[in-house]
């Protein structure tokens, strides 16, 4: 088998500053990775770095690609990227500010990258999104409401839609259940598992929640200074931690 | 002030050449808009000053200039600047779309079809047609690079979620030659389809400083949607005073008691069909 993504090397300094460093990993096809580590520990550096949005400066991100078998993004130009991060991958953000956009309706925030790949057939866009709508739990009738009219939980949910509609094959989340309530987080949790099983979705979660690992990732991935410092199964990981960063981050959270 | 103490069409002849290189670009790449550096102009923003400089550099004295409002020639903004170029160029001037070869235009095309002798120059308020989704510039540059224009389509659906059909009447944007999504200015939409044309069209916008060109027999095609076409919308009456039922109309209160009635909105041709039937 092929693997999906296969990460080589990959390093971002800001300035002087570590953001990640040699970071290699491989993920397979509808395998969840998730990325822990402490605050300032690279995460996100990595996950953009990963989906476009940064430069590195070193490594190769290996995408095995529709058309072309594995390609390098980080040698492909920018059109193709930009095709790839609407076709094939999706992206969503920590706050839902960022990956919607707060002036459109919900449905016209999901037709989007229908219509950025080609759709124009006004009244197949409109059912993908009542469609789409259905599937993260919002009520149709709310199709043309804003989303600046929506709860967090709500919007959350609207950017799973947006980002998920195209059918893509790997999902970049930054920390998809932060700054939302116990009781929600829950709910948008079990969401995103039932539609990464039933879609067979790839994705790399980054969180420094343990739960949200424990419940989504089948692999774990543990970062500290920028660096990859343990890696395995999730329940290996959590259960029996080997280095001492991780067995302190596991017991911290279990404790609290 | 007489006219001998201004360079041919007021701007000099350095500035000049740079707006036609501008042009040149613009013409040579359908639908780009070309930054260029323009000049303070005698006359404020938002009276075409864009528009008066692309004239300015396509004058030459054999020249006659229309300059329209809304399609007619007697408002006071195509009055002033129908005087400026007689002031500062000496060329002559006409109303009749016919005899021109040079026509200014705010918010109109002709109803009359234009010739391969004839430039038509549009005054521009905003050029970006993305401005309106997407504020940031760099990402607005982006997006025409890339021919990234789902967010177009974004916006016409936005429309008919709303409206039940797509309610933009003016400044509905084009596609030129299956390449660049623009802006033909506030002209009606009934307008678009004589953006295909035999005349040469010129776009100047003055205050955002970009000019952007539609070169003869380009392909100018008005987004849609499969099951929502492009419809140019014509008014259901004929002209109240020539009787044409292919102009675009105008609305005019004719009494105080709220008496109305549809007329051409491009004077000339509305005097010309009842000259014609005289
Ligand atoms: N734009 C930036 N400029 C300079 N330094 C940055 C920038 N972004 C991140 N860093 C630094 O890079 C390191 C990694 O930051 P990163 O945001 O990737 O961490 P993180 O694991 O996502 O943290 P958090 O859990 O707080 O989101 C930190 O030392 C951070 O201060
Ligand atoms: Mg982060």
């Amino acid at each position: 088998m092929t693997p999906l993504l296969e990460v080589r090397g990959l390093t971002k300094a800001y300035g002087g500053r570590i953001g990640c460093a040699e970071v290699s990993f491989t993920l397979w096809p509808g395998e969840v990775l998730g990325i822990v580590g402490e605050s300032g520990s690279g995460k996100s550096t990595l996950l953009n770095c990963l989906a476009g949005h940064l430069a590195p400066d070193a490594g190769q991100v290996i995408f095995d690609t529709r058309g072309e078998g594995p390609r390098d993004v980080l040698a492909m130009t920018e059109p193709e990227r930009r095709m790839l991060g609407r076709t094939d991958w999706a992206f969503v953000h920590q706050n839902p500010r960022d990956g919607l956009r707060m002036r459109i309706s919900a449905g016209g925030n999901v037709g989007e990258r229908l219509m950025a790949v080609g759709a124009r057939h006004y009244g197949e866009i409109r059912a993908q999104a009542a469609d789409w709508l259905a599937r993260v739990e919002i009520a149709e009738g709310r199709i043309d409401d804003r989303p600046s009219a929506f709860s967090g939980g709500m919007q959350q949910r609207l950017q799973i839609a947006r980002n998920l509609v195209t059918g893509p094959r790997l999902v970049f989340m930054d920390e998809p259940t932060g700054g939302l309530d116990v009781s929600v987080q829950a709910r948008l949790l079990d969401l995103i598992r039932g539609l990464v099983r039933r879609m067979g979705l790839s994705a790399i979660v980054v969180t420094h929640d343990l739960a949200v690992v424990r419940l989504l990732a089948d692999r774990l991935m543990v970062m500290k200074d920028g660096r990859v410092i343990e890696t395995g199964l999730t329940d290996q990981v959590l259960d029996d931690p080997q280095a001492p960063y991780t067995q302190l981050l596991v017991s911290s959270v279990l404790q609290a | 002030m007489s006219g001998t103490d201004y360079n041919f069409a007021y701007l000099d002849e350095q500035t000049k050449r740079m707006i036609r290189r501008a042009i040149l670009k613009g013409v040579a790449v359908p639908g780009y808009q070309v930054p260029f550096a323009s000049r303070e102009m005698p006359m404020p923003y938002g009276w075409g000053t864009g528009g008066v400089q692309v004239t300015a550099a396509c004058l030459v004295p054999e020249d006659r200039l229309k300059v329209i409002d809304q399609g007619a020639d007697d408002t006071t903004n195509a009055v002033s600047i129908r005087k400026f170029f007689q002031k500062t160029a000496g060329v002559a001037v006409t109303e009749r779309t016919a005899e021109a070869t040079v026509i200014q235009t705010r918010h109109r095309i002709p109803e009359l079809p234009l010739t391969e002798d004839q430039i038509l120059v549009y005054q521009v308020p905003i050029p970006e047609p993305l401005r309106f989704l997407e504020p940031s510039e760099v990402e607005t540059r982006k997006m025409h690079a890339l021919e990234d224009y789902g967010l177009m389509h974004v916006k016409l659906y936005e429309d008919i979620a709303r409206h039940g059909e797509i309610a933009t009447a003016y400044a509905y944007p084009v596609k030129v030659e299956g390449r660049y999504v623009m802006d033909p200015s506030p002209i009606p939409k009934f307008d678009n389809p004589k953006l295909e044309s035999a005349a040469l069209q010129l776009f100047g916008a003055g205050r955002e400083q970009r000019i952007y060109a539609v070169p003869p027999y380009t392909r100018v095609v008005s987004l849609d949607f499969e099951d929502h076409p492009f419809d140019p919308s014509k008014a259901a009456h004929p002209c109240a005073l020539c009787g044409a039922e292919d102009s675009y109309l105008d609305e005019v209160i004719v009494d105080d008691a709220g008496g109305r009635m549809f007329v051409c909105s491009d004077t000339d041709y509305c005097a010309g069909r009842r000259e014609a039937a005289a």
